[in-house]
């Protein structure tokens, strides 16, 4: 059967992207960040998925305010880098597993998880950057993807606590696909930022911290923080950590935290990083 | 400040995230003021849209059912009154990249200050959370207190 081998989560800051499709990664604003990402692309190279399941959101890309899917599906073979305003981002093309996305579809919905099914979708920078965080620029891509599109933007996003179940829903699923893939799952966006507004700028490096002590000991208890209080505590944009209770729910109830990272700033963003095994 | 346009009184009961200071929650309220506002700038996403729109503003514009504060909004680069007439940022954000501007820039714009200043105050730690928490925090004019 496939097998979950562990979690990351990260922020996916455009500005990321762009410093490593620009080789600014040696530029000194930037060196501070990629140090701390240095021990995730070492234990990824080791853990050598051979899927990742990536939580993000689309930041009117793919989708726009004509139809907002709470929780939706990348189903494809492959999901082109989207347009967001300055041509597609130079990366390789994303391929998708179609047979194991949907297995999930498939499984998530009778879970009684209603999820659109996707077939045709680009991709933004929310699900590109944390691929670039992990692999650097590769010439392909060295894993397949399925891409779990989750809307931050409209409120109400979906409570942390429903993302915490949806988690747990994906790991029976992959537990149950026949295959010896290796599956990665991802969480990303946030952490503490806030892009609008007379209060843009906002970080809150405190809440950031108690978040990533306490998605990996009480999981339940973060999942239980109301949309209030990531909107006050770490900003309008900050709302998007709830993703990362989708990886965190779908490891075990014990993990250990193999490395972490924090950094400010990624241009507005307060920038975390975390990688979890099951313990 | 540094927009004409007041903040709209929400057409729904109280919530209570309405007291987060200079922060426009794109619940359904500010979603159903800004969707037209909203669409166009997602139209910006594809280049033959952005060739069009550059060629003549105004009337690109006509495409979309826009209030009149909108389309002064959109044509002046108000970046704050883009928000506060029904804007979200991901999609205001499309204007301002066809313009060239960073996040930095629209930032340091809808928060009154210098993008040099702004920079700064994010190298520096960001915006702090303390004196930014409640209106209460900071008084009638959130933006005029930060310094």
């Amino acid at each position: 059967m496939a097998q979950i081998i562990g979690g990351i989560g990260t922020s996916h800051v455009p500005a990321v992207g762009a410093a490593i499709d620009h080789n600014k990664q040696n530029e000194p604003y930037w060196v501070p960040y990629f140090e701390k990402i240095a021990p995730v692309r070492a234990w990824v190279r080791a853990a050598k998925p051979d899927v990742c399941i990536i939580a993000y959101n689309d930041h009117a890309s793919a989708f726009s305010l004509a139809v907002i899917p709470t929780f939706a599906i990348g189903v494809a073979a492959t999901f082109p880098p989207a347009d967001e305003g300055y041509g597609p981002r130079q990366v390789p093309e994303v391929a998708g597993h179609p047979r194991l996305a949907w297995h999930l579809a498939e499984s998530l919905i009778l879970d009684e998880f209603d999820m659109t099914i996707v077939n045709e979708m680009a991709v933004d920078h929310g699900l590109t950057v944390p691929l670039s965080v992990m692999f650097d620029q590769p010439e392909e891509w060295p894993c397949k993807v399925v891409p779990l599109c989750v809307n931050v933007i409209q409120y109400p996003a979906p409570t942390g606590d429903r993302c915490y179940q949806l988690g747990k829903a994906i790991r029976r699923a992959v537990d149950e696909f026949p295959g010896d893939e290796r599956v990665l799952i991802l969480g990303t966006g946030g952490m503490s930022h806030q892009l609008q507004g007379e209060r843009a700028g906002l970080v809150n490096a405190d809440f950031d911290l108690a978040f990533l002590d306490r998605i990996v000991t009480d999981p339940a208890g973060q999942a239980a923080v109301p949309h209030t209080d990531y909107l006050r505590e770490a900003g309008s944009e900050g709302i998007e950590l709830v993703m990362w209770m989708i990886m965190r729910g779908a490891l075990d109830e014990q993990v250990r935290e193999v490395h972490r990272g924090h950094h400010v700033p990624t241009s507005n963003t307060s920038n975390g990083v975390i990688v979890l095994e099951n313990a | 400040m540094t927009t004409k346009y007041p903040r709209a009184t929400p057409d729904r009961a109280p919530r209570d995230y309405d007291d987060i200071p200079g922060t426009y929650v794109m619940d359904g309220d500010h979603s159903r003021r800004g969707y037209a506002l909203n669409m166009f700038c997602m139209s910006l996403n594809q280049e033959a849209n952005r060739d069009a729109f550059r060629a003549d503003e105004s009337g690109y514009l006509d495409a979309y059912a826009l209030t009149d504060d909108q389309r002064d909004a959109v044509l002046q680069r108000d970046w704050l009154g883009l928000l506060r007439l029904g804007g979200n940022i991901y999609y205001t954000f499309k204007l301002a990249i066809f313009d060239g501007l960073s996040m930095q820039q629209v930032g340091a714009s809808m928060s009154g200050i210098e993008a040099a200043e702004f920079q700064q105050m994010m190298i520096d730690g960001g915006r702090p959370i303390e004196g930014n928490r409640t209106t209460a925090d900071l008084g009638a004019t959130p933006a005029e207190e930060q310094h």
